[in-house]
């Protein structure tokens, strides 16, 4: 490639990018759909910035996915990954077994030969790392049930990858079975069976020993150059040299990185080796996506949109059931189940890999091989649409079927105190009063919570503080004060609602998350409002002082007189805010806000303006100047 | 040789003068154990089995503070309010204070003149000191003349020192063998009960 037309290149797909990625965001589309869009648009079916070269540029970001892993495996201790090794095992071997035999019934029965089938279902079985990956990060689900078992399954999935390999050219019609290299899917040379697991053994050994005796002095080295782009070049030159090794012993080269990631994970080199290789797995997983959405063959769906249609939504359903049953037999929550069944439905990137090695090796005609790719293409652009439809439509409406848990009878208590939440925040409530000998209801959405709290022996009911009859029959009407403790924002808002417009006699004391939430409380007259960090965060910047060499009253006073001041302004400009939202009108308000309790401050420290000044003597002093001196 | 605790309370030593020079002087006093109220409970927060092993552990106790309103800063009479308590300081089995002597070491803004029947204050600090005082004889302890610095809004740098010097001997004296409290009880004050040796003029 030229200079300039690869110069020109990275302008289109960096300008789609920068475009189309934060309006997607804007949107709550997510990054994923907006690099698949900008994919589609510069693609040659809207306005052909790129043309059929878009397959060697998803070649070379597909590079993204294998530094994604490497990342991955740094986050994971091997610990940690011993522990999945049941989820990875189990729900990804029953996974990849179970779709390929079902798509590949599937497809003998559309009249494939066996083999044909059989091959077709197992490079379907495959899922897109990247896509599924990217999306639950962004969504923050990597830490949820759903997260890890969509992360075991994929992991195994790229293990599964090297059997597969072996397997593909028994299968083709005719003619001998050829080996092939899976990068260019051309025939290499056949290597015996023994000679093969010697490599791949010897390329694991080396990785994890080097890993541990190697690395370490290396970057120790290289780090006391004190050069960063040295420490990056570094960086990037062990995950290609991982890259190539595993490529020329014929594994997967995200296989290999993730493995050497997961060596890495201990080192002190960690989080170093993370944010370099970071930047350059987001930019080329991002052109990865655009590639994809450019590689859309829109003509091919135009001239066949029906079975297009049906083949997309067959591939998506039958992957979706083998998920289902692999979620519910391994016990996940309802929530989680409708994730991860959603999540890994697609093709993957891996399916071009193998597809075009199908064609090659004559184990599938291009009749199939060519709309398949696009097939797999439309599943993974449908998966961010698929996942946003989970989060706006289903889970709400998840979540509101399973709160068809009864809510617990109360039996009748003369209780003062109501504690809505009884999380972090109003089990301390709870306990001091309890220490008290003060009788609370204590009521609580999270229904795992109350079953623990409850067997800690706790007396504590599953129900949802804003509805009227809960409220009722937990006693409000003869209790003095409730005390709104939960965590969610919406929820806190309704009860307070709820209680004023029911219960007008109950104090409420309320917990909010920040200031614009604690502003939606000053608008609804709450007196009691409890920001959640500020104690700690004041009780640390007094400690901060003390450290400093400040007195520990005058610390605590200038806290208490900051915390004065501060409520004083959060009540001043909750007008404002409400009436001009975080507009220029809030800030240049909270500006002189936070202006006006500086002056105040540096004004006392000077000893000009007079907080505590009962303790001054200046003036006591002035009058009494010694006469004549 | 005596140990002496040294409860010290100014609720903003930053703007002090006095009370600082005197603050500095006291430490390293053989004997001198230094307690500072405002710095160990700046909320009030009074750890009182605390307070009252730190009573037990020495023989007297120096009261050292500004006069604020003829009297203690605030956090002195929480502390007594909870420390001397019923059964400890005082009352048929509250013996443990028992003996010890207590000191109000204190600087007043108004001048020595002031503090007598004809002065503007009226009344003589011993008089103005006469609630310490009986606070101590409930607790069976002896009041000793207090320590005191007049007129601090007028004090010199040298005087400052003067006083700082002198207080440090005092507190020396107060912790040696040689020291009979027998000795100081008619004097007005330990300034005059305890005089610096004139050595500089
Ligand atoms: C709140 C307050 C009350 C005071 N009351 C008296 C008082 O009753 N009689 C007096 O002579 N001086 C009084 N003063 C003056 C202080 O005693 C004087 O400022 C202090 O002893 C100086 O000590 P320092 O330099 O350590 O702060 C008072 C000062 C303040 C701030």
């Amino acid at each position: 490639m030229h200079l300039d037309s690869f110069l020109a290149q990275a302008f289109i797909y960096l300008c789609a990018a920068v475009i189309s990625v934060p309006i997607a965001k804007r949107l709550g589309l997510g990054s994923v759909l907006g690099y698949l869009l900008a994919g589609v648009l510069i693609g040659p079916f809207v306005l052909k910035f790129v043309g059929r070269e878009g397959g060697d540029v998803m070649h070379f970001a597909e590079f993204g996915v294998v530094m994604m892993l490497f990342v991955i495996g740094l986050e994971l201790k091997p610990r940690l990954l011993w522990r999945l090794r049941g989820p990875i095992l189990g729900m990804g071997g029953v996974q990849v077994a179970a779709t390929a035999l079902l798509i590949g019934a599937a497809a003998m029965a559309l009249g494939l030969p066996w083999k044909q089938g059989l091959a077709l279902g197992m490079i379907l079985a495959m899922s897109s790392t990247a896509i599924v990956l990217q999306s639950l990060a962004e969504k923050g689900q990597m830490k949820s049930e759903a997260g890890r078992a969509s992360f075991a399954v994929l992991l195994f999935q790229d293990i599964a990858v090297i059997p597969i390999l072996a397997i593909l050219p028994l299968l083709a019609v005719g003619g001998a079975p050829v080996a092939i290299d899976p990068h260019h899917g051309a025939a290499a040379d056949v290597v015996p069976g023994w000679h093969q697991a010697l490599l791949t053994v010897g390329a694991v050994a080396l990785i994890v020993g080097g890993g541990r005796f190697l690395i370490g002095p290396l970057f120790r080295f290289v780090a006391s150059t004190k050069l960063r782009e040295i420490f990056t070049a570094t960086a990037l030159l062990l995950v290609i040299g991982i890259a190539l090794l595993m490529q020329s012993v014929g594994l997967s080269p995200a296989l290999g990185t993730f493995l050497a990631g997961v060596v890495l994970a201990e080192s002190e080199f960690r989080h170093e080796l993370e944010s370099d290789i970071e930047p350059f797995k987001g930019l080329l997983l991002g052109i990865f996506f655009i590639a994809v959405g450019a590689g859309v063959d829109f003509s091919l769906i135009a001239s066949q949109p029906l079975i297009m249609i049906q083949a997309v939504a067959g591939l998506l359903g039958l992957k979706m059931l083998v998920l289902f049953i692999v979620a519910r037999f391994s016990r996940m929550p309802g929530t989680d189940t409708s994730l991860f069944t959603l999540a890994l439905a697609q093709g993957g990137e891996f399916c071009f890999v193998l597809l075009s090695m199908a064609d090659a090796g004559h184990i599938l005609p291009t009749s199939i091989t060519k709309p398949t790719v696009a097939v797999v293409a439309l599943s993974m652009a449908m998966t961010p649409l698929m996942l946003l439809l989970h989060e706006k439509v289903l889970l709400p409406w998840l979540l509101k079927t399973q709160q068809q848990r009864p809510m617990d009878e109360i039996p009748d208590e003369e209780n003062a105190v109501l504690i809505a939440g009884y999380g972090r925040f109003g089990h301390i409530v709870g306990r001091l009063l309890r220490a008290y000998g003060i009788g609370a209801t204590v009521l609580d959405m999270d229904s795992d919570q109350v079953d623990f709290l409850r067997r800690m022996g706790l007396k504590l009911f599953y129900g949802d503080a804003s509805r009227p009859d809960l409220l009722e029959s937990a006693g409000a009407a003869r209790a003095k004060l409730i005390v709104i403790a939960i965590d969610d924002e919406a929820k806190a808002l309704q009860i307070i609602d709820t209680v004023q417009h029911h219960y007008p006699h109950l104090a409420i004391l309320a917990r909010a998350s920040g200031r614009l939430h604690a502003y939606e409380m000053v608008k609804r007259g709450i007196e009691h409002i409890y920001r959640e960090t500020l104690g700690s965060s004041l009780d640390m910047a007094a400690q901060t002082l003390r450290t400093l060499g400040y007195p520990a009253h005058e610390a605590l006073r200038a806290t208490r007189l900051f915390k004065e001041l501060d409520e004083r302004s959060l009540r001043s400009m909750a007008d404002v805010w409400y009436e001009h939202k975080l507009g220029a009108a809030y800030v240049n308000a909270a500006r002189d806000q936070i202006e006006e309790m500086e002056k105040l401050f540096s004004a006392d420290m000077k000893g000009l303006s007079k907080p505590d000044g009962g303790w001054d003597t200046d003036s006591l002093r002035r009058e009494n100047e010694r006469p004549g001196s | 040789m005596k140990r002496i605790l040294l409860v010290h309370a100014h609720p903003a030593i930053r703007r002090s003068r006095i009370n600082k020079a005197l603050l500095a002087a006291a430490q390293g006093v053989e004997g001198v154990t230094v307690h500072d109220l405002y710095e160990e409970y700046p909320d009030f927060h009074i750890q009182v089995a605390r307070e009252q092993e730190l009573l037990r552990q020495h023989d007297g106790v120096v009261f050292q503070h500004p006069f604020y309103w003829y009297s203690t800063p605030a956090i002195l009479k929480q502390w007594a309010d909870l420390v001397l308590q019923h059964g400890f300081a005082y009352g048929e089995n509250g013996r443990e204070l028992e003996g010890k002597f207590w000191i109000q070491a204190i600087s007043t803004g108004g001048m020595a003149e002031a503090y007598c029947a004809v002065g503007y204050n009226r009344f003589s600090i011993r008089q103005l000191l006469a609630p310490l005082e009986q606070t101590a004889s409930l607790c069976r302890m002896q009041f000793l003349p207090p320590f005191v610095v007049h007129g601090t809004f007028q004090l010199t740098e040298a005087e400052l020192q003067q006083h700082a010097d002198h207080y440090r001997h005092v507190l020396t004296h107060l912790c040696s063998d040689a020291f009979e409290p027998g000795k100081v009880l008619a004097h007005d004050s330990l300034n005059l009960a305890v005089p610096l040796p004139q050595t500089r003029s």
